[in-house]
């Protein structure tokens, strides 16, 4: 439990922790070079899962359950921002027949 | 941690290696796929910290659900090929947008290490949890008594999602521009 053993066999909490900043910020990455928007949203969903991951290992480590009921409603919101992101896919993919966000220029025409 | 630290090695290696393929694959469907199995690598990491609700809903919603409908837009759209926005975006804003990744991560990385068990614990050691009757029991009975008001407004931000989902993917009729048609006609 305790973070300071030095033995390597122990997986210690900041090394579970670091792992969710690492796809936390591969997901932000992808968010900032991408310009298809379902890869966008994709990104999205892993930068969601790396914070629900934080939340389990910190309701894990101070034995509290409230970490855990975060990630349900993190799960939940998370589902319904989905459904509507993938019908504003739709609906941009039937105004400009792509799905590029280098593509709206609508403004600029 | 009193987790296994194979496992724990092999799902994280894993997991990071498919969000890799995730953001830099040409093909969405490829991404999509790749997206699953990190879903899946994180289920077994939060079944390995004892979250074992969690990771049963982390395959039923993310990699059931969510994936699904990924998956049918990518066909609905027709995005089911090589897309070549890696290739259009600048050298700059990789360049940056690697850069500012970097910087958080390290910032990140910087903070957790310094994780200390500073807050006294709450009362849901592993042995309260199994003398309560297991994750899935103690993570139900808290849904339904102290976060009853978030779980019932959760069922109205769904309905709104379901309202709104069918609102903008529904087939507006072109209405004005037939009334002209049929104003011309006649």
């Amino acid at each position: 439990m305790n973070s300071l053993n030095l033995s390597t066999l122990i997986v210690e909490p900041w090394i579970v922790l670091s792992f969710g900043a690492i796809i936390f910020t591969i997901g932000l990455f992808g968010v900032i070079i991408r310009k298809n928007i379902l890869i966008i949203m994709m990104c999205v969903e892993l930068m969601l899962n790396a914070v629900n991951l934080t939340f389990v290992v910190f309701s894990n480590q101070l034995t509290d359950m409230a970490g855990q009921m975060s990630v349900f409603f993190i799960m939940t919101v998370a589902a319904a921002e989905g459904a509507i992101g993938l019908a504003l896919v739709i609906a941009m993919f039937r105004t400009l027949r792509g799905v590029e966000t280098d593509q709206i220029q609508l403004l600029r025409e | 941690m009193e987790i296994s630290p194979i496992f724990f090695y092999l799902f994280s290696g894993l997991a990071i290696a498919f969000a890799l393929m995730t953001v830099l694959k040409k093909n969405p469907v490829t991404s999509a796929f790749s997206l699953v199995m990190v879903f899946f690598c994180f289920a077994g990491i939060y079944a390995m910290l004892g979250a074992h609700l969690v990771a049963a809903l982390q395959i039923l919603v993310y990699a059931g659900a969510i994936m699904v409908l990924f998956i049918f837009v990518i066909m609905l759209v027709n995005a089911d090929i090589p897309s070549l926005d890696l290739a259009r975006s600048s050298l700059f804003l990789k360049f940056v947008a690697g850069a500012l990744s970097l910087v958080l991560l390290a910032s990140l990385v910087w903070v957790f290490h310094g994780f200390k068990q500073v807050i006294p614990a709450g009362p849901f050691t592993v042995a309260a949890i199994e003398k309560a009757g297991g994750n899935t029991q103690v993570v139900s009975e808290m849904l339904f008594s102290s976060y009853l008001l978030p779980f019932e407004l959760t069922s109205i931000l769904l309905l709104a999602a379901i309202i709104g989902a069918v609102a903008l993917a529904k087939r507006q009729a072109p209405k004005s521009k037939l009334a002209i048609d049929r104003g011309v006609k006649r």
